[in-house]
């Protein structure tokens, strides 16, 4: 399980996994899903007007991950690759944690020793991601 | 109500004790302005983060303009802007025929020239609400008669 959050300018200000093995491949995967999230984003602006971006649909063949995308008004985009394996996890679930992870993201904007654009350390922060992924393994 | 006399006086503090360091140093006049202002930027960035937190996607510039003249206006100044006018090239112009910051300082032309320290910080604060939305802008106060005054935005195509 792997969260990672990516700024306007697509680069990562945050990544984060639990098996921590296998991390190259992971910040693989996230970079080339930023393609699908720009290709939905520009999509969708004739379509509806909906803020969540859910599944993006991402699955390996060898490797069954999946890939959910979720992007912000300012332009700040969350990826979440979990297990194809971890079949319990629903659509529900993956929809509360990105709105733990934008409200967790909305403090630390708040954080007047947060700069915007800089790689986020907080402690809070990392506590909050642990929490969620430590539930969803 | 106590909430919004708070935000009017810790500003009208944050201006005179910047003006006053300013004289106690080496006293340049501009450089206060631009501080003020870019104390507004940053804290346009984590306001909006906040208040967009919910809202649907914005389709496109001028419906990010309208945001920022309807709920961010009523959220921090708990008015809307009363006209916005532009030229679809990227201008906009902000109008608030009272503006809350200024209401206490006078009903006419006194105090005029004291008029734009007041301003800077909301110039900020508008400018780093549209960066953080993505959009680079410059923005320029005027005010003619009290307490109303004009926001002009430009946006800077990238």
């Amino acid at each position: 399980v792997l969260v990672s959050i990516i700024c306007s300018q697509n680069y990562p200000l945050y990544i984060r996994s639990v098996p921590t093995e296998n991390e190259l491949k992971f910040h693989y995967t996230v970079h080339t899903s930023l393609d699908v999230v720009d290709e939905k984003i520009s999509a969708m602006g004739k379509a509806l007007v909906d803020q969540r971006e859910l599944y993006l649909g991402l699955l390996y063949p060898t490797e069954d991950y999946k890939v959910y995308g979720y992007v912000t008004n300012s332009k700040v985009k969350f990826v979440m690759v979990v297990d194809s394996s971890n079949t319990a996890l629903r659509d529900n679930e993956i929809r509360s944690m990105f709105r733990k992870l934008h409200n967790s993201y909305t403090d630390i904007m708040c954080n007047p020793f947060y700069n915007p654009g800089d790689r986020i350390n907080s402690r809070a922060f990392d506590n909050m991601v642990n929490s969620m992924m430590v539930q969803v393994c | 109500m106590a909430d919004e006399a708070l935000f009017l006086l810790l500003h009208n503090e944050m201006v005179a004790g910047l003006y006053r360091a300013a004289e106690q140093g080496e006293g340049e006049n501009g450089r206060c302005t631009t501080k003020l202002e870019s104390m507004g930027f940053r804290v346009g960035q984590g306001l909006i983060e906040r208040f967009t937190k919910d809202t649907a996607r914005f389709k496109d510039e001028l419906d990010i303009m309208k945001f920022i003249c309807k709920d961010f206006w009523t959220t921090v100044f708990k008015k809307q802007i009363d006209n916005l006018r532009t030229n679809h090239q990227g201008i906009y112009v902000l109008q608030d025929n009272k503006f809350r910051l200024l209401t206490q300082i006078s009903a006419g032309k006194q105090y005029l020239e004291h008029a734009p320290k007041y301003l800077a910080f909301t110039c900020g604060l508008i400018r780093g609400g549209l960066s953080n939305l993505g959009i680079k802008s410059i923005v320029t106060a005027e005010v003619s008669s009290m307490p109303a005054c004009k926001f002009q935005v430009m946006i800077q195509k990238m």
